[in-house]
């Protein structure tokens, strides 16, 4: 690690920034990749816990990379992290805001776009497959997570309802 | 017919102040779990009417093209949009700052109780699930490019090379991204 933990935590998530086409829940693999077998920073199980407290607060996805920042560098490498992720790709869209009227019908804006659409695809499966192996050391995990992509598939039942009761099934032990 | 530039203001249309897209925004950072996008659309074109429905649907369309958190290019579109380089600044700051207070509050709560087992089985059962989210998503995603070989080839490398080979993001991207947009570029209309 470099001296400042701070320093790599902007280092590592400003390029993760633009890489992050399909948005936050895109690139966990990439995160976890980084975070969890390069750097070390944590292990599995954590790395699984902090998705889980991102994903039981309100507000963006992005929030797992606040809770690394945190877990690294406490409340400073929160805030750092989470600049760091947003930054470049907000300079991005600010500028290209400008440019968007001009390219919004062009071919080439079309043909990316449809590009992009399998590779995001591909990024968000998995990044649920990543996430489930880290958690999933138990059948009953793989069950839940099982359940939970039948039930979405499948009913309009709200997310939160699916989170609330994997807590409390985890709460009693079964996980 | 021309839709309206994201960037730019048609003469008639209602204003927002700084105060007041970070005030708005704020309130969008607290309302969604695992997604806040439908909130922020209820907020600009039901409550506040600062866009049409045809108008966020542009904006939002921007934002998922681009790089980056979606909500945050929405929010940096938007608030540009009304008061330039402020705005985008008030605008993801009131975004970002109850969600990124709730969630440091709940990871000192977790750290303190991290001990006990059913605080931890809780977070394990929380992930699984929150897990099953994420693949649905993408299950769901995948039903518009299903009936295209090409997209589904291109998806199944992506899925191979980052889920299962584990190979880094950056490497992936630059060769699978150009393939795709050269095949898509061969097959355009």
């Amino acid at each position: 690690m470099i001296a400042s933990p701070l320093l790599e935590l902007t280092a590592q998530f400003m390029t993760l920034s633009l890489l992050s086409i399909g948005g936050a829940n895109a690139i966990i693999p990439e995160i976890h990749l980084r975070v969890v077998e390069n750097l070390h920073w944590m292990t599995d199980a954590d790395f699984a816990r902090m998705f889980a407290l991102s994903q039981a607060a309100p507000g963006p996805n992005v929030l797992i990379v606040s809770l690394i920042g945190w877990k690294v560098a406490g409340v400073a490498g929160a805030v750092v992290a989470l600049v760091a992720m947003c930054g470049p790709s907000s300079v991005l869209t600010y500028w290209f805001t400008r440019v968007w009227d001009r390219f919004r019908d062009a071919p080439l804006r079309i043909a990316i776009q449809r590009a992009l659409a399998p590779v995001t695809v591909g990024l968000i499966l998995s990044s649920g497959y990543v996430l489930a192996r880290t958690t999933g050391h138990s059948g009953p995990a793989y069950a839940i997570t099982g359940v939970t992509v039948l039930l979405m598939m499948t009913t309009k039942w709200h997310p939160l309802w699916m989170l609330a009761a994997a807590a409390g099934l985890g709460a009693l032990g079964v996980v | 017919m021309r839709v309206m530039h994201p960037a730019r203001l048609p003469p008639s249309a209602p204003r927002a102040t700084t105060r007041a897209l970070f005030r708005e925004f704020l309130v969008v950072g607290l309302s969604g779990f695992g997604g806040v996008l439908p909130f922020a659309r209820r907020m600009v074109v039901e409550r506040r009417g600062w866009m049409s429905e045809r108008e966020f649907t542009e904006v939002l369309s921007l934002a998922q093209f681009l790089p980056g958190p979606n909500i945050v290019n929405v929010a940096i579109i938007i608030g540009r949009r009304f008061q330039g380089l402020t705005g985008a600044v008030a605008a993801t700051a009131g975004l970002m700052l109850m969600p990124l207070l709730v969630v440091l509050l709940l990871a000192t709560v977790y750290a303190r109780f991290a001990d006990l087992d059913a605080v931890r089985g809780a977070c394990d059962g929380v992930s699984a699930a929150a897990s099953g989210l994420v693949l649905a998503m993408g299950f769901k995603m995948a039903r518009p490019i299903a009936r295209t070989p090409w997209q589904v080839g291109i998806g199944a490398i992506a899925f191979v090379a980052i889920g299962i080979a584990r190979l880094p993001l950056l490497w992936v991207l630059a060769v699978l991204v150009p393939l795709a947009v050269g095949i898509a570029w061969r097959r355009r209309a």
